[in-house]
């Protein structure tokens, strides 16, 4: 079981790297949404600093969902997700090990990257800590949430734009407490709640989001 | 012993075919006909658990398909309209992905066999992006030399295919018949087996009985 899933995730990964266009493209819109507030709202430290965590949070969402239906549409129009779901294997697990690798290629290089972007819009260190953790336990949330949408999508006409209406009103929770915590840490406050909450989101979308987007592929592949 | 009992299939409003029963037993192939948008396609899949039947079940040595699920699919092979190959990964690792997700992990000196006695020795390590049409087939159709698989269920295998291919896949099929495998297969073109025993459903003419 173990070793599909490797198998699975190293595939992944090996196409990734051979097409490195397509993990590139969520980072650097990630990277431009961002950049383009200063440009907007003027070069002011304080207002800056005051919706920091929000932009960061809302960028970080939307490049996220950027990825998204392109989870598994590769594999539907190939033909390799119908050998997932007949594999001998729990599609769920095949889907979990999809989203890992989902996660790994366009979550974490946005996490890696924060802290850059924390700096251009005028936080402390302790503060992009917390940013970067909350992106850190948030972001897996994102891949995981999004997996069920795309597995609902697939194959349907733009499905791209349904997916966002599917799946952007199940980020809010996440995105009130990633950018509440780093709101609550800028003004002294305990972060801790936040931070409970958002491992509560993760445990819980480890758990149901892959047998929901497992549920989902063999509805949209019927 | 696989057995379809009363199958029905409905794509849309249309009913594709009713009261469908058939068992096949080891060391038989049953080979599916019919005009086109009679059904086949629908059929295998049915049988390869991708899709839902309107109504009617199928067994597997006794037990509903719906139910063993995972153990059947240990024992399936499904080879579709789609070779479920990747294009930026070569002959190889394609094979080994693949098989691995069956639930068949191979080696590299299987895979590399298998590859070659399919006819792409030297384009083992070749991205199947470069690969022509007929190729990329090969390298999908390699999955039943290293298959465990009891039953292949294969979808128009013979597409795209030259001759000698052709001929190659005939022995494989024979070979499988004679180690007591199973073979659902449809096509529009002739072909024999040189071993087992051969059966037939014309879905078309099924269609014009009713």
């Amino acid at each position: 079981m173990i070793q599909v899933m490797r198998w699975l995730i190293w595939r992944d990964m090996t196409l990734a790297m051979r097409r490195k266009a397509e993990v590139l493209t969520t980072l650097l819109f990630f990277v431009i949404v961002v950049t383009l507030f200063p440009l907007g709202v003027g070069p002011e430290i304080d207002m800056l600093q005051e919706i920091a965590p929000g932009v960061l949070w809302v960028a970080a969402l939307l490049a996220s969902m950027l990825s998204l239906n392109r989870l598994f549409a590769d594999d539907y129009v190939d033909g390799t997700l119908e050998q997932m779901i007949i594999s001998s294997q729990p599609l769920a697990l095949l889907v979990l090990s999809k989203i890992l690798s989902h996660w790994f290629l366009t979550g974490l290089p946005l996490v890696l990257i924060s802290p850059i972007l924390g700096f251009q819009l005028g936080l402390e260190t302790e503060s992009i800590i917390i940013l970067m953790m909350t992106l850190l336990i948030g972001t897996p949330v994102l891949s995981l949430i999004g997996a069920v949408g795309a597995g609902l999508t697939l194959g349907v006409r733009g499905g791209g734009v349904l997916l966002s209406l599917l799946v952007l009103p199940l980020y809010i929770p996440v995105l009130i407490f990633g950018s509440g915590a780093v709101d609550a840490a800028r003004s002294g406050l305990g972060v801790e709640a936040h931070f409970s909450l958002l491992g509560a989101f993760l445990v819980g979308a480890l758990l149901l989001a892959p047998l929901g987007a497992a549920a989902a592929l063999r509805i949209s592949l019927d | 012993m696989l057995e379809c009992i009363n199958l029905e299939c409905m794509r849309g409003d249309r009913r594709l075919f009713s009261a469908l029963n058939f068992s096949l037993y080891e060391g038989e192939l049953l080979h599916i006909k019919g005009v086109n948008g009679s059904g086949k396609t629908s059929l295998m899949r049915i049988i390869a658990g991708l899709m839902l039947q309107e109504d009617g079940e199928i067994h597997w040595n006794g037990k509903n398909i719906r139910k063993l699920r995972e153990e059947y699919q240990k024992d399936m092979l499904y080879l579709g309209h789609l070779p479920g190959i990747k294009a930026d990964l070569t002959a190889l690792e394609n094979l080994r992905v693949n098989s691995a997700m069956s639930g068949n992990e191979i080696s590299e000196d299987v895979a590399w066999d298998a590859l070659g006695n399919i006819g792409l020795k030297g384009r083992e390590d070749l991205p199947a992006r470069v690969l022509s049409q007929g190729q990329q087939r090969r390298v999908a159709l390699s999955g039943m030399l290293v298959s465990k698989a009891k039953i292949w269920i294969l979808d128009e295998p013979f597409t795209a295919l030259d001759v000698k291919a052709v001929a190659m896949l005939q022995d494989v099929l024979g070979e499988h018949l004679e180690n007591n495998g199973m073979i659902v297969l449809s096509t529009h073109q002739d072909f024999t087996v040189s071993r087992g025993s051969m059966r037939m459903i014309d879905l078309g003419a099924l269609e014009a009985h009713q």
